[in-house]
């Protein structure tokens, strides 16, 4: 594998061009007009323009993608996170144009895309899933009487969804019948897809994931957990591993249930099993992403390996570059801070020109920045700016060093979530490692009348 | 007569009013997708739609009147 054309922008498609540099791999960036003085442009070895700003028009541009790739001699296309990664025709058609996708196969990304399906798939597995309907609702009636047999409060989700995007937590009959039609109606614009179901939803559960791999040769491993808990409408802000006041005896559950998830679907390439796992460290299967996903740099941090380095070489046709268990380790406690542009009070997107970004000193922490000072976020794509990655001994050495670092970060011209991380990390709730998915809407009604600054 | 402005620049995801609807105060009016996220538009007086100004998939800038109303 010569050369590799990184099918994403921002913060993935520079840490992607970063490992191809170190391995010797060329690279191709494709970007959209909005995006040209971005720092994975000017990094990669070649670059090429793929259209206006507007995703449909630039990034989801399947077949000049490919068509970029087969006139430039690439090997293999690295897809990042969002856009085409769990795009399973888009992998079709690259494989059909004899180009490598370094990902999972085409049938395992439809096949764990339908969310009802992969339920299914996982109970036949013995993968303990959250309680829920096996099959699409078609009308409110039948919802009301699924909602009634599972106990509110529910999730109602679009079963193609994915991203925080197509589900609404119902508390009874009534929020129930508020919602269905737009649930259905967003997958349908979304996704393309209006088929819902519903799942139990679990109180005070924790969100808690393996990440998981595995090759053409049939090994499978796992390179530990992620607890994913600090989430604003569904979406992440704070990640770490290992997972705060998790039993090992629950771990070894979550572990033998991420690769029995992994075998039962012949799984290659990286993976990541996301459980629920409530307040009896009972656990449930929720969903497999089927790609690299934001937070993979806490599993990097904590394992030592380069889970992109990773990738190619299963891509390539390798065996895993480590196949035994017992040879992966977790050393210390890694923490993610996902820096968005946006307001840090009401989580709203603040796009505006990066005026000024000076990181300070950045001794013992890992940056995986898709902006330098001087560029622009643009409102076209999502809010994430960088991402920051402090590693240590242990998580209160974490948690400090994490708190000293932000503190320092001086960021001019737009706002960032920066200064609700610094209160954030101050909170019991946070310190006490022992907190849900609840716990920023728990905070939030804590810090009421009070002023982030 | 009240503007209904765009509060970001971003994407109509939803139009969920019609000219001379009559809407409350605080109803969702308009939806905008920005930075794959969801960005309700509220009216911000009760009264009755005169004019829409955009539709569906339409790009604005912040500021931008999206409707109006006249209370």
């Amino acid at each position: 594998m010569d050369k590799i054309l990184v099918a994403n922008r921002g913060e993935i498609a520079l840490r992607i061009i970063r490992t191809c540099q170190r391995l010797g791999i060329g690279t191709v960036a494709v970007y959209s007009e909005a995006d040209s003085d971005m720092p994975f442009v000017k990094e990669a070895d070649e670059a090429f323009l793929l259209g206006p700003a507007q995703v449909q028009q630039s990034y989801l541009q399947a077949d000049v993608i490919i068509d970029i790739a087969l006139q430039n001699g690439v090997d293999a296309i690295h897809p990042g996170y969002g856009l085409l990664s769990e795009n399973a025709e888009f992998v079709r058609k690259v494989q059909q144009a004899g180009i490598a996708f370094i990902g999972p196969d085409a049938d395992t990304i439809d096949q764990m895309g339908d969310k009802i399906g992969s339920r299914v798939t996982m109970q036949a597995a013995g993968v303990p899933v959250v309680p829920g309907t096996d099959e699409g609702i078609a009308s409110l009636d039948e919802a009301v009487q699924a909602a009634q047999d599972i106990g509110y409060p529910v999730m109602l989700k679009a079963s193609a969804g994915g991203g925080g995007i197509g589900m609404v937590r119902c508390e009874d009959e009534q929020a129930l019948g508020q919602h269905f039609q737009s649930v259905k109606s967003r997958a349908k614009a979304y996704f393309g897809d209006d088929v819902v179901f519903l799942e139990k939803f679990i109180a005070d559960a924790r969100h808690i994931e393996v990440q998981v791999f595995g090759d053409h040769a049939g090994n499978v491993v796992h390179l530990f957990e992620r607890n994913c808990s600090v989430q604003r409408r569904n979406q992440k802000v704070i990640e770490e591993s290992p997972s705060p006041h998790l039993p090992q005896e629950a771990k070894d559950r979550l572990y033998q249930a991420a690769v029995d998830a992994a075998k039962a679907v012949a799984y290659k390439n990286a993976g990541t099993v996301e459980f629920i796992v409530d307040n009896n460290n009972d656990i449930y299967f929720l969903e497999m992403n089927t790609r690299l996903q934001v937070e993979h740099p806490v599993t990097e941090q904590v394992t030592g390996y380069d889970l992109v380095e990773w990738q190619i070489e299963v891509a390539k046709g390798n065996e895993l570059p480590v196949k035994s268990q017992a040879a992966i380790t977790s050393t210390g406690h890694a923490i993610e801070f996902r820096i968005y542009a946006e307001d840090p009070v009401k989580f709203m997107p603040s796009p505006g020109a990066i005026t000024k970004l000076d990181w300070g000193d950045t001794t013992g922490v890992r940056i995986d920045s898709g902006y330098v000072e001087g560029g622009k976020v643009t409102p076209f794509y999502d809010p994430l700016i960088s991402k920051v990655i402090v590693h240590a001994p242990t998580r209160s050495e974490a948690i400090e060093r994490s708190k000293a670092f932000l503190s320092q970060v001086g960021v001019v011209g737009l706002k960032t979530n920066i200064p609700f991380f610094d209160k954030f990390l101050a909170s019991e709730d946070f310190l006490a490692g022992d907190y849900s998915t609840a716990v920023l809407a728990t905070w939030f009604e804590k810090q009421k009348g009070e002023t982030i600054k | 007569m009240t503007q209904v402005k765009s509060t970001m620049a971003g994407t109509v995801f939803t139009v969920n009013v019609a000219e001379g609807e009559e809407v409350t105060a605080g109803q969702v009016v308009i939806v905008l997708e920005s930075m794959k996220m969801e960005i309700p538009v509220e009216a911000e007086v009760a009264g009755k739609v005169t004019s829409i100004n955009v539709q569906v998939s339409d790009f604005v800038n912040e500021e931008d009147v999206l409707l109006t109303i006249e209370a």
